[in-house]
């Protein structure tokens, strides 16, 4: 490997390295704005600078490669020198208003101008003033105090990619700006706040709310698709306020989506704080010994084949499991965790998870989506589909039209006969990804709608497993499951399934067969009410909660600890940041306290004893023994994504203001008929 | 016992000096003051009860920085922001527990646009706690009150910052 001298200290360093990343690994600290590892590098910043011997000028280490021999030094009164001169022109336009920037307090420029910048201003002359652009309901601007650095340019049009953002005008005066001040159309957009070094992008519902050193920090899981993004949850007092992205490289690298970023603010909206109980049609007000006395008479009056239970999206392990324990004691199998009939092969866990892994992504040749919108299905996934397809120019095709994706692929059809060609090695595709040697097949919910569903996976599993696909080192199959608590949920066993009839649970429930329904947190299943007694146990008053007849408050996901199955099968550890409102208490404490009256407790004290028998209970076999797979007869029908109102899928979201602010400029509703489409 | 201190003794030399004392400052101007009636001279830095300043158009001064509310070392202030209708950050709430401070004037010091300040006054005390949980309110009374004095004091004392 090539050496380099940093600060008279031998070191060795990879080829293509920039002079940058070699001081980083020598322990040598650098002042930068403009770079940033993920984006591609733009040297206008010029705060990196650098000496280089034999060069008369500092150089720009960002975007200097680094080479043999060089000698660096970045400690020199010369590049002091330098380091405050840059800095001087930075602050020259900025404008001094730090105590009313949301940024203070966390602000790169304010951090290094205080190690790197001159103590006072030699600047008398009148400041630059930009006007402010609309950027959305997510993004604040206050443009006067932008620096240039073009970090938010690159990545709306690097990572995100949609090239929304841009800068016009030279010099002094340049501006940047979304061209018509129109709203961001990417599911990524608000990272551009993290990644603005200055106060010029920041979070519009989080302005002026409080300030990064008064707020308590939460390291936890995102529950709002199943990517299970990692995140930092800021609290003050018991109010979330922010969610952060948290770097982890197998999952979300350090990008979040606005969904995950922004729903928090329906956490302290619709909230069920006391136990209901419906009288006369009305739901009232009741204790906790009365709601859970009637709702233990009710369970006790049925036949346990009439009782039912159904496990909402954002349920952590905890749940699931004690709802699983309390419903075999009561006698009774009728459990599903699916709210639609999505077809699912539970015998191995390959089956339903995302076997490829998010990382993986980066290094497949080439990717075959059926029937999935990975947009807005999981966004972060689509953000590696797009780097996989920028870093190896991956090829990539779909089944059925899923519209824009950010990265070109090519649609080869929309309906099951398609893969009926591709099984029988007649499409020009299946050639393509037999001689392919990393290929993914990315199934969507869509494609796994209703028995077609059945064809679809077992063809493909089919396809893949005699053409060696189905490895310990690569697995071709990948199922996208939008949901956090499937993966977990299927684990966990809590699925209905008859022989030969996959939706044995939804026959049952539409025709009539259950009595009593308990939805854990499920509110997004379709079934007429008629005489059914319901019981809905969850955070918020969304749909589940307006047909039940008891009313069971829980907590929501930054309320609680607790386990979450991403798709690709990690478990994942949620913390506590926030505690319940009002009566509200952690869910699987309820089920606990429901089994104890049914005079059959729980095998487990307190979440040690919980989490202990659920990781015993999740047997994840990391060697693949496939021996066959069945064939299904064909089914022809079409194959179109479901339209996703990606601001709104779960009952978190919903509440939301934020969200819904995003929906209506996304969809350009109309509230009153005086408002103008903009 | 040696023969100054009985000379001493006889002559009462000690008691001699102390009525001379004595007489010489009946003819000279009182050191003391008749307080409540009468009241020293404060200086301009004096740190006393605590006000929120506005601007001459009634405009707060406060701009819910939270920086008085980050150095305080006593922890006794409690500032709660929200973004305005013009866009302008305002407090919605600013607490001050005034059995919590400990007067070390630290506030009015972090204070970029002196909004926050501990003007002449020493003399609230009340018969009840509660009643020393300073909130928004009073704060702003307290600086209607006082602003004459609260401006000369920050004028005079303005050289030395």
């Amino acid at each position: 490997m090539p050496k380099i001298i940093i600060n008279n200290k031998e070191i060795e360093f990879e080829d293509g390295m920039t002079v940058l990343q070699a001081c980083e690994m020598a322990g040598a600290e650098i002042p930068r704005f403009c770079y940033h590892e993920r984006l591609s590098i733009a040297g206008n910043c010029r705060m990196c600078l650098v000496e280089m011997e034999k060069s008369p000028k500092p150089i720009a280490s960002c975007a200097m490669p680094a080479a043999e021999g060089m000698k660096i030094k970045t400690n020199t009164p010369f590049v002091d020198k330098a380091r405050k001169g840059v800095m001087e022109f930075l602050l020259a336009n900025h404008p001094l208003d730090c105590p009313v920037c949301d940024q203070g307090g966390e602000c790169d420029l304010q951090d290094q101008s205080l190690f790197y910048g001159l103590d006072n201003s030699r600047y008398s002359e009148n400041k630059r003033q930009v006007k402010e652009k609309y950027m959305g309901p997510l993004i604040k601007t206050q443009m006067t105090r932008c620096i240039h650095c073009t970090r938010c340019i690159r990545f709306a049009t690097e990572v995100a990619g949609i090239p929304e953002l841009g800068a016009i005008g030279r010099g002094e005066d340049m501006e940047i700006t979304t061209y018509l001040e129109r709203s961001m159309e990417s599911e990524l957009s608000a990272n551009v706040i993290d990644l603005c070094p200055v106060g010029a992008l920041t979070s519009k519902p989080y302005a002026f709310e409080a300030r990064p050193w008064e707020l308590k920090k939460t390291e936890t899981i995102d529950v709002m698709d199943a990517v299970g993004s990692n995140i930092r949850v800021d609290t003050y007092g018991w109010e979330v306020k922010r969610i952060l992205p948290r770097i982890n490289e197998d999952i979300n690298e350090e990008w979040i989506s606005d969904k995950t970023r922004y729903a928090c603010d329906g956490l302290l909206k619709q909230r069920i704080d006391t136990p209901y109980i419906r009288e006369n049609g009305q739901l009232k007000k009741t204790t906790w010994e009365n709601a859970k006395k009637t709702l233990i008479n009710k369970i006790k009056s049925f036949d346990p084949n009439e009782v039912a239970g159904i496990v909402g999206d954002l349920s952590d392990l905890e749940m699931i499991y004690s709802f699983k324990s309390f419903f075999n004691s009561l006698g009774s199998n009728n459990l599903e965790c699916r709210q639609d009939r999505i077809y699912i092969n539970p015998e191995e866990r390959i089956n339903y998870i995302f076997n490829s892994s998010i990382k993986g992504i980066e290094n497949s040749d080439l990717i075959l989506l059926v029937g999935s919108n990975p947009r807005l299905e999981a966004s972060i996934l689509n953000a590696r589909i797009r780097k996989a397809y920028q870093k190896n120019n991956t090829k990539i095709y779909s089944i059925g039209d899923p519209g824009d994706l950010t990265y070109p692929y090519e649609v080869i059809g929309s309906n099951t006969s398609i893969i009926k060609l591709i099984a029988a090695g007649s499409h020009e595709i299946s050639e393509k990804i037999k001689k392919s040697k990393k290929p993914m097949i990315i199934i969507g919910e869509s494609a796994l709608y209703g028995e077609a569903g059945r064809y679809t996976f077992e063809t493909i599993k089919k396809f893949l497993f005699t053409n060696n696909f189905i490895r310990n080192d690569w697995n071709a199959l990948n199922v996208l499951t939008q949901q956090a608590s499937r993966v977990g949920a299927l684990d966990l066993g809590l699925y209905s399934i008859a022989k030969n009839d996959n939706f044995s649970f939804f026959d049952k429930l539409e025709n009539g067969l259950f009595k009593f329904i308990y939805l854990l947190g499920a509110d997004d299943i379709n079934f007429k009410k008629d005489d059914k007694f319901i019981v809905y146990q969850g955070s918020h008053g969304d749909k589940g909660a307006e047909i039940a007849d008891i009313v069971l408050p829980g907590a929501a996901y930054t309320e609680k600890n607790g386990l979450f199955v991403n798709l690709e099968g990690k478990i994942q550890n949620a913390y506590k940041a926030s505690y319940p409102p009002g009566d509200a208490r952690e869910d699987w404490k309820i089920i606990k306290d429901l089994s104890k009256l049914l005079k059959k407790p729980e095998d487990y004290k307190d979440i040690n004893e919980l989490q202990k028998n659920i990781k015993k209970n999740i047997t994840i076999k990391n060697n693949i023994n496939l021996k066959n797979t069945e064939s299904v007869e064909f089914i022809e029908k079409e194959i179109s994504i479901k339209p996703i109102d990606y601001y709104f899928t779960n009952s978190i979201a919903r509440s939301s203001k934020t969200m819904n602010e995003c929906r209506r400029v996304k969809k350009k509703f109309l509230f009153t008929g005086i408002e103008k489409a903009s | 016992m040696n023969i100054t201190r009985i000379l001493k003794t006889i002559f009462m030399t000690d008691f001699a000096t102390g009525l001379s004392i004595a007489i010489k400052k009946i003819f000279k101007s009182k050191k003391t003051i008749n307080y409540p009636f009468e009241k020293g001279k404060i200086s301009p830095r004096f740190r006393g009860e605590h006000a929120l300043r506005r601007y001459p158009n009634g405009e707060e001064r406060c701009i819910a920085c939270k920086l008085c509310e980050a150095v305080c070392p006593a922890q006794a202030i409690t500032i709660e922001s929200e973004i305005k209708s013009d866009g302008s950050r305002k407090t919605t709430r600013y607490d001050i527990d005034m059995l919590k401070c400990i007067y070390c004037g630290l506030c009015e010091e972090s204070c970029p646009v002196d909004a926050i300040v501990q003007g002449p006054n020493f003399e609230f005390a009340t018969e009840t706690r509660e009643e020393l949980y300073y909130n928004k309110k009073k704060l702003l009374e307290n600086g209607d009150k006082w602003e004459e004095s609260l401006a000369q004091n920050i004028k005079a004392d303005s050289p030395f910052n």
